[in-house]
């Protein structure tokens, strides 16, 4: 039977919590004590809680339910709750100790307000202080310990089962976040229909089979980890090992030594995690590991570096990891998931290009490996089924191969739109089609992505615009407001991009009191966007590079500080 | 194990490879996490570091913000061994 017959996400869980109820469907490893084993039939259970919990409340179909949990079982089910009520979850990331607590908690207010929020789901010690947050406005708060077990869940789903059946499979599923420019986050709506498609295509492009066991620590907010790492593994009754990212950044090892306890073969990482793990797990942890059993590691979510595959395949053959393991897809949330899938069975094709020529006349001319000024660029393997990518000019026209433009595509996976925000769905549409921002080539076939269009910076997975950092340091003490500079340096060590800020000074400042303003500035960069500066400089006035029309001109303004700051000896 | 060699080796790494800038003042109890200077994927680094040089074996539930978030309790870690 493929996905593409159900109705709705919730049918196949169901059906399986009937007919197979003791099938191994989640193992959640805690930071601290056992890794606790959840059964369909218990899974399902523990869904129906928070459906049953969610009804009381007044909580029906469409109504938008925000879960504000740290990564738990609870999480997990607590979102597919909602679903059985036809609600409409989504996940908000949680507050970290970087965070500021009384930003985190206007940004949950202000999702609240603008996308109408029927109820938010949290932990008992959070209850009051959102509940205070929310006062006023029409959105419930429930807490994890008002959820009981339902001893009548699978009438209580019978009946439910029959309303879901009758829904059509266009309506909204869940949404998922992501951060844009001016703070507020913006939500792809993704219907039923969008994301039983995707997982039906999806798993035949990397053949998911009944020997899978899905291994993964990403965290459940973005794209990757809410659909490769759940919503996909538990629809297709795969079971998935599941970390907290917190535990996995602190200690890598533990996604290894998962891999070898439960006979992983599939995972999803975001480039950087390659670097992370080559770098920062510690040859005694590896010793009796056994990664053989591993048959993809799909990179995604950010560019990919061929320099990382290789450090990561080395440092973790000798542990049994074949290089044909290593994996890419292109992937975003606005297509559910994933759009391309490179071949099972070998490793990406890398296409060595000139990178004079590229940067020159926009087209990927092959140039012998390794020789000067050639450029390792990885493949993201062909479309996967259902979908379709092209490229194109400024002006919107087709591109031919091995030439240079915007990545746009089509599928039957597409968002049904950006939640309450039709300024972006404009944006974002061409003729049928979905712009996506990526710079690319196409090539026998296989797409190759080079770039993007704006000034994104894509760091260790993490999408951040550089006008909000931009906007931090206006308004920080002794910066000249306006005449700061964000943009991302490659950091081959790390294996993605690193932030750097160059500020030019209000006023003169002995090098005390500039040591203070950039102890400040990323002080206040760190506590309302979580990222770390990697380098932050501040100049004399007129430094920062503007455009004829005032504009903050970043690529040049890299370009200086790179010659300036960063020149070898 | 000395003190001040252990803090003038760690101050080393942390300015040169972590902060990207070999020539900076780092203080002994400036807050390197919570302050936005290094991240958090650099606690794992520090481990990884304290072995290699010192050879420390720091378990990774001690690797946390509230336990190495400066110069002072990364060294204080180290030197309890």
């Amino acid at each position: 039977m493929s996905y593409r017959d159900y109705q709705s996400l919730i049918q196949p869980v169901a059906e399986r919590a009937r007919l197979d109820p003791d099938r191994l469907t989640l193992i959640f490893i805690p930071e601290d004590g056992e890794p606790q084993r959840v059964t369909a039939a218990a899974f399902y259970d523990s869904s129906a809680a928070f459906a049953h919990a969610l009804s009381g409340i007044g909580v029906g179909p469409d109504d938008l339910v925000i879960l504000v949990l740290n990564h738990s079982r609870a999480l997990l089910s607590a979102f597919w709750g909602a679903m059985l009520v036809g609600a409409v979850p989504s996940i908000f990331p949680f507050l970290t100790e970087k965070l500021d607590p009384q930003l985190y908690m206007q940004r949950v207010r202000a999702l609240v307000e603008h996308e109408g929020v029927k109820a938010v789901i949290t932990f008992p010690d959070f209850k009051e202080s959102l509940s205070a947050l929310l006062s006023g406005l029409a959105c419930r708060v429930l807490s994890i310990d008002e959820v009981s077990a339902v001893d009548v869940a699978f009438d209580f789903h019978s009946e439910l089962g029959t309303q879901n059946s009758e829904l059509s499979s266009d309506r909204i599923a869940f949404l998922q976040h992501s951060s844009g420019t001016t703070g507020l986050q913006k939500g792809v709506a993704l219907s039923h229909r969008s994301v039983l498609n995707q997982i039906d295509s999806y798993s035949r492009a990397i053949n998911l089979n009944d020997n899978d066991v899905v291994v993964s620590w990403l965290p459940l907010y973005h794209d990757m980890g809410l659909i490769a790492g759940f919503v996909m593994p538990i629809t297709a009754g795969a079971p998935l090992v599941l970390m907290s990212p917190f535990h996995w950044v602190r200690s890598p090892k533990i996604l290894f030594q998962a891999i070898h306890d439960y006979r992983g073969t599939l995972c999803w990482l975001p480039n950087f995690a390659y670097n992370h793990c080559a770098n920062a797990i510690r040859q005694r942890d590896l010793e009796s590991l056994d990664l053989s059993s591993w048959r993809m590691a799909i990179n995604c979510s950010e560019p990919v570096r061929h320099h990382s595959h290789r450090l990561f395949a080395e440092k973790f053959a000798p542990y049994g990891f074949q290089e044909s393991a290593l994996a890419v897809s292109y992937a975003m949330a606005e297509a559910t998931f994933a759009v391309t899938q490179t071949p099972l069975g070998a490793p990406p094709r890398i296409d060595w290009i000139s990178m004079a020529a590229y940067q020159a006349d926009h087209v990927a001319v092959l140039a012998q490996p390794d020789s000067p000024g050639a450029m390792p660029v990885v493949s993201c393997g062909p479309p996967i089924g259902g979908a379709e990518v092209a490229i194109v000019d400024s002006a919107g026209l087709r591109l031919p191969e091995r030439r240079h433009g915007e990545v746009i595509i089509r599928s039957d996976s597409m968002l049904s739109g950006y939640y309450k925000r039709p300024d972006l769905d404009a944006e974002a549409r061409l003729d049928g089609w979905h712009r996506t921002g990526d710079m690319g080539y196409m090539a026998d076939g296989e797409l190759y992505i080079s770039g993007r269009q704006k000034d994104l910076i894509i760091t260790g997975g993490k999408n951040v615009y550089p006008q909000d950092l931009e906007a931090i340091a206006s308004a920080a003490p002794g910066i000249y407001a306006g005449r700061a500079v964000a943009f991302g340096v490659e950091d081959e060590r790390l294996g993605t991009e690193s932030i750097v800020m160059v500020c030019e000074l209000a006023r003169d400042a002995s090098p005390d009191q500039q040591k203070a303003i950039l102890a400040e500035l990323r002080r206040r960069i760190v506590q309302q966007t979580e990222v770390t500066l990697a380098d932050a400089r501040l100049v004399a006035k007129r430094w920062v590079i503007k455009t004829s029309s005032g504009k903050i001109a970043r690529a040049d303004n890299r370009a200086k500080y790179l010659r300036e700051f960063r020149a070898q000896p | 194990m000395d003190r001040n060699e252990v803090r003038s080796k760690l101050k080393e790494f942390i300015c040169k490879t972590l902060l990207n800038n070999a020539n900076y003042a780092l203080a002994d109890d400036e807050k390197l996490i919570t302050g936005g200077m290094i991240d958090s994927f650099s606690l794992a680094q520090v481990g990884v570091f304290a072995e290699d040089v010192f050879g420390v074996y720091i378990p990774d539930n001690d690797l946390t913000v509230a336990n190495m978030d400066t110069l002072d309790q990364m060294v204080s870690r180290i030197m309890a061994g």
